[in-house]
């Protein structure tokens, strides 16, 4: 019996650390194309601005391989997967043939097919080795165009700044962070970073890079040009299917799995951001690719591949991110939907944010910036579908606690833990 | 097998919110058993306010309140949300623990713990949260509570 994981992030240790609660001996093979120990690529960007040193950004300590007996083959890129043979066929010309097959090979970046890519000094944000690559090159008064307004662009943008570079972010849309923000939130979040020195424009785009050799200038959408010495393309992720284009396996924009984070393929399983998975707010599968839905998916995964039957009840997207100064959390739904009641505290002097919508008496989003210390408590109201009718107006306070809670609720939260 | 299957720690502290006080005394006590000194004084003389590990719930207009520590759930969100490898479980102790040199104050912890138990430690930079007082055995906000409000349970 021989499990085999294609991807070595958070997914991947999600499924081992659920196959060894079940299985404590069979071998599990993790297989990733990047060469290093499994590492947390939430954390390039505290990497490129210094804020963690390089054995910070390991995700699992240096024995963990050992320790949870697991083979690992890294910087080797698989090149494809007989699903009727249950082989997995690597670019070195090795073979492994597998019982249980975990595909949990995560998000690639989108980047737009413009004249001018293959210059110098432009970069994605995704890996450890495009921090790495940008470290090298990068130097103070640097000119840097951020592509994308988006959670990872921004934490690009201010890593960027942070090394002493003159950031400017271009966004296609109307406001920065629209997965997260609304109108109002993505304005506090953008007059801070522009407090920081980071320039904005707004409803427009990259459409060529200029330069010899390396990129000198960018021409925009409105035919803009705007000098440059780097480029980082952080436009947003697709699921990283490539290599299952032409299979049998069912793909959605991800990978489409059932409640046990099973493929339509017997013995293949999927979990992270490569997967469309269950969304409990919109009642249908998507793509969520957020860091805590991947170890409980890969989790789940592992769990049913050693035998285990567990269920996963499905996610929404929650988000903790900060620039600088402010901090926001972030969950389900971003726009009102039809219906859907929406309460609101903004204290724009003190950069404080609320915003809740409910419908039939559950919460169905939250915007919450600089006021967020007990967050965990309304996600699980969400999750949960907890009737918050009799409370609601509590939740938009800095301190909502237990004791907004009704007594029978709390009680029972408490003793049942 | 080097995986070590200690178990998930059974302890647990429960608040009788009938009679806690609210005098704050847990808190006291939590920051002194995890300052490094034997000195109150001391222990609160610091550049950053120190922060308790427990949360006293209180609120204007309620007659009620009780001390909340960390649940050390068995199946906790806050380890599979921690975008650092932090936040993870003990092996010795089975208590889930925060490493405080890993953290980097993502908050991602505070975004799904269903208790509100991890609070933004001193000076705000890393994640603050129930040990059981790993190190003392008793745990000192049940020691010093002065009305009982608060036992320990092993289940």
């Amino acid at each position: 019996m021989r499990y085999v994981i294609i991807g070595n992030s958070i997914a991947s240790c999600g499924c081992i650390e659920g196959i060894r609660k079940v299985d404590l001996e069979n071998e599990i093979v993790v297989i990733s194309n990047e060469p290093y120990h499994v590492y947390s690529r939430p954390l390039i960007s505290y990497w490129l601005s210094k804020k963690i040193s390089d054995d910070k950004i390991y995700y699992r300590p240096k024995n963990y391989y050992e320790k949870y007996k697991v083979k690992p083959i890294l910087g080797v890129k698989v090149e494809r997967v007989d699903f009727e043979k249950k082989k997995v066929y690597l670019e070195n010309g090795e073979e492994i043939s597998y019982d249980k097959l975990l595909i949990a090979t995560g998000g690639k970046p989108f980047i737009p097919n413009i004249p001018g890519l293959n210059k110098k000094n432009v970069f994605t944000f995704i890996k450890f080795d495009d921090v790495k690559e940008i470290d090298k090159v990068i130097c103070d008064g640097m000119r840097a165009i951020v592509v994308g307004g988006g959670l990872s662009g921004l934490k690009a943008a201010e890593a960027l700044t942070k090394r002493g570079c003159d950031v400017t972010v271009v966004e296609l849309a109307d406001r920065i962070l629209g997965s997260i923000l609304d109108n109002e939130g993505a304005k506090l979040v953008q007059e801070e970073l522009e407090n920081h020195g980071i320039k904005f424009i707004l409803k427009n785009s990259v459409i060529e890079i200029i330069g010899d050799d390396k990129v000198e200038k960018v021409r925009l959408q409105s035919l803009e040009e705007i000098p440059a010495d780097l480029v980082v393309f952080s436009i947003g992720v697709v699921p990283n299917v490539d290599i299952f284009k032409d299979t049998q396996l069912k793909i959605n924009r991800g990978i489409l799995v059932n409640e046990r984070m099973e493929t339509n393929i017997q013995d293949v399983y999927a979990a992270g951001d490569v997967v469309s998975a269950f969304d409990m707010i919109l009642g249908e599968n998507r793509v969520i690719p957020i860091l805590p839905n991947a170890y409980i998916q890969g989790e789940i995964a592992g769990l049913n591949m050693a035998g285990e039957k567990t269920k996963y009840d499905g996610g929404f997207p929650i988000n903790s991110i900060g620039f600088f100064d402010i901090h926001m959390m972030t969950g389900g739904l971003v726009n009102p939907i039809d219906g859907c009641e929406i309460l609101k505290r903004l204290e724009e002097e003190k950069k404080i944010y609320r915003k809740i919508y409910i419908k039939e008496g559950k919460i169905l989003g939250f915007m919450f910036i600089n006021s967020f210390d007990r967050t965990g408590m309304i996600v699980d109201l969400m999750r949960n579908k907890v009737d918050v009718s009799n409370f609601k107006d509590r939740l938009l306070l800095d301190n909502f606690g237990f004791l907004d809670l009704p007594k029978e609720t709390r009680k029972e939260k408490i003793w049942r833990s | 097998m080097i995986i070590e299957t200690k178990d998930k720690t059974k302890r647990r502290i429960y608040p009788k919110e009938e009679v806690c006080i609210g005098c704050h005394l847990c808190e006291v006590y939590c920051v002194l058993a995890h300052s490094g000194t034997k000195d109150l004084i001391k222990a609160f003389k610091k550049k950053d306010k120190p922060t308790p590990k427990v949360i006293v719930e209180e609120k204007e207009g309620y007659y009620i309140t009780f001390a909340l520590q960390c649940r050390h759930c068995d199946d906790p969100l806050c380890t599979k949300a921690c975008i650092t490898g932090a936040m993870h479980r003990d092996d010795k102790t089975g208590i889930v623990v925060c490493d405080e040199d890993k953290c980097v104050g993502c908050w991602s912890c505070i975004l799904v713990c269903p208790y509100g138990a991890i609070r933004r430690g001193e000076n705000k930079k890393v994640a603050s949260k129930c040990d059981l007082c790993l190190d003392a055995g008793e745990p000192a906000c049940v020691q010093n509570c002065p009305n009982s409000a608060l036992e320990i349970v092993e289940a």
